[in-house]
């Protein structure tokens, strides 16, 4: 496990020494047909924490977050190698079941998604899949999982519109709210702000902060800033491997790498 | 004095310019041309058949030889049982099969191949089916029917729902196909729920579509349906269908069989233009509310 010179552990700081490990990234390897996206990725992600993978376009940091809900099985001639440690259990092992998997690793996209259902709908869809609630307690999840995502005031009284009446703001507030309704243990963003206005940003940031409280969160996002805004861990990735891997405070304002630094002040190139 | 600076004399840009005028006049010149032949056909079919179309044509079957009057009311019945039928058998068969192109088979060998047979169906003629039919059916059932109608016009709707449902599933952002498998939503779900839904006026309007298509076909009733001078409800028996009357009817020596034949084609033409324009109106509530 020590081999790699980039992929080493670099987690085992003091300060993160004693949070519980949600997710346990090991040797891990993607490969998109012939072209290896990513390249011996160590790293943890810690519960209850937001963790931010940063770098520029195309270093991996999406595909390392499509791995951690195996999104990539949709696609025939991706597939990755190593583990990925959840509760004990390797995610990547053939024996898992996907669908159990993403109920319980959330996720939300770059583009609002919404459903073409209603409002009601595309929160009770997820978690119809797994629940069998009455009326009444549907209403009230619904109603639990759009305060979550601070959209219920906003929405409480057209819950029988469309989802695509919304806001684009709004419209990742309901996604987010869709993916929390079916009670995951772990949110993976990926880019969730790049196509909102900078209101509907904070909006969605102030949520992460929040949904910290009950959630273990894994953030991919291109804006520094929010990385170092939102998030208590950042992973720094390079061509496809973790360049950094450390508390967002220290990858900020001291990190040991001098490609981090460069990167981060903006003097990359 | 020089013309003013934006009038250009740059040959470069005076060239493009004449081209682009004349490639607009002859768009325009093509345009033409076709809308004037089917601007001349309703044309005709409104000048002679709207004579013919009154209550009287809905309420009496078709007149004898040499009789006075009648109307088309058993050919309209039959037509409306048969691409009933057909329309029945056609789009389940036809949804399921594009879900499957779309969600299940995508690029793999047996879609493509799929595909590549559903679109020679598309464009197979359509006496050939209607043959295909008669040798299949009607030589072993000893008698043309109603259902052999109905099979065979089924067979020409399927490959338009089959590629229209499958065109109309890839249209859906992938984005939206992941963020339902992220829930944990099983393929089967994903596909039915969120993919075909999100689609749904598109589908409805291929099946539309495949009714248009269907509802003015001849040749393969000519060889399974055959046609009946009575009024029948009976499946099993011949049955009297638009196209075919119109067929024996514009060609006979009666004037009231050609007026009839006039007010069919008429009745037809109106019917699958009123289907065409209901499905241009789906796609457009489609595309405003999901």
């Amino acid at each position: 496990m020590m081999t790699a010179t980039f992929g080493t552990h670099l987690t085992a700081d003091a300060a993160s020494g004693d949070i519980p490990v949600t997710i346990k990234v090991d040797n891990l390897d993607f490969f998109y047909g012939t072209f290896q996206g990513l390249k011996q990725i160590n790293l943890d992600v810690f519960d209850k924490k937001v963790t931010a993978f940063i770098g520029p376009s195309g270093c991996g940091k999406s595909t390392l977050l499509r791995t951690l809900n195996r999104m990539y099985d949709l696609y025939p001639g991706q597939r990755a190698e190593g583990s990925i440690v959840y509760k004990g259990k390797n995610i990547l092992d053939h024996d898992v079941d996907v669908n159990v998997l993403r109920a319980k690793i959330g996720m939300v996209f770059q583009k609002p998604t919404p459903f073409p259902m209603s409002i009601y709908e595309n929160i009770a869809f997820g978690v119809r899949l797994y629940e069998n609630l009455s009326k009444g307690e549907m209403d009230e999840r619904v109603e639990w999982a759009l305060n979550k995502a601070a959209l219920w005031g906003e929405v409480k009284d057209k819950l029988n519109k469309s989802g695509l009446s919304l806001s684009g703001g709004q419209q990742q507030r309901l996604c987010i709210a869709r993916g929390v309704a079916v009670k995951p243990d772990v949110l993976l963003l990926d880019e969730p702000t790049s196509a909102l206005d900078p209101i509907s940003t904070v909006k969605i940031e102030e949520l992460i902060h929040e949904l910290k409280e009950d959630y273990t969160i894994a953030i991919v996002t291109h804006n520094m800033q929010q990385a170092a805004r939102c998030s208590d861990f950042t992973a720094y990735m390079y061509l496809g491997e973790l360049v950094e891997f450390g508390e967002t405070d220290k990858i900020f304002l001291n990190p040991v790498k001098k490609e981090t630094q460069d990167y981060i002040t903006g003097r990359f190139g | 004095m020089s013309a003013h600076v934006l009038q250009s004399t740059n040959p470069i840009y005076r060239r493009r310019l004449f081209w682009h005028r004349a490639g607009i006049l002859l768009s325009i010149g093509a345009m033409a041309i076709g809308l004037s032949a089917l601007l001349w056909i309703l044309a005709v079919l409104l000048i002679n058949g709207v004579g013919a179309i009154d209550l009287h044509m809905f309420t009496h079957t078709t007149p004898a030889p040499g009789s006075e009057g009648g109307g088309l009311m058993n050919p309209i019945v039959g037509s409306l049982m048969m691409v009933g039928v057909a329309t029945l058998i056609s789009t389940p068969i036809g949804i399921f099969a594009g879900v499957y192109l779309a969600e299940y088979g995508q690029q793999s060998r047996f879609a493509q191949v799929t595909r590549f047979v559903t679109d020679i169906m598309l464009s197979a003629p359509s006496i050939v089916i209607g043959l295909f039919v008669y040798a299949l059916y009607v030589a072993n059932t000893k008698h043309f029917s109603g259902w052999a109608g109905s099979f065979a016009i089924a067979l020409i709707a399927i490959p338009v729902v089959v590629r229209t449902t499958d065109n109309m599933l890839a249209l859906v952002p992938n984005s939206l196909r992941e963020a339902a498998f992220a829930l944990g939503a099983p393929r089967w779900k994903v596909a039915t729920m969120v993919r075909l839904r999100a689609v749904k006026a598109g589908v409805v309007t291929g099946v539309l579509l495949a009714v248009a298509r269907i509802s003015g076909e001849t040749a393969p009733l000519l060889f399974t349906a055959l046609n009946n001078q009575f009024f029948n409800a009976d499946m099993n028996a011949p049955m009297a269908n638009l196209p075919v009357v119109i067929f024996q009817f514009a060609m006979s020596p009666y004037d009231n069989w050609r007026e009839l034949a006039w007010g069919g084609a008429l009745l037809i033409t109106a019917s699958v233009l009123g289907l065409n324009v209901m499905s241009r109106l789906l796609v457009r509530s489609g595309k405003n509310n999901g």
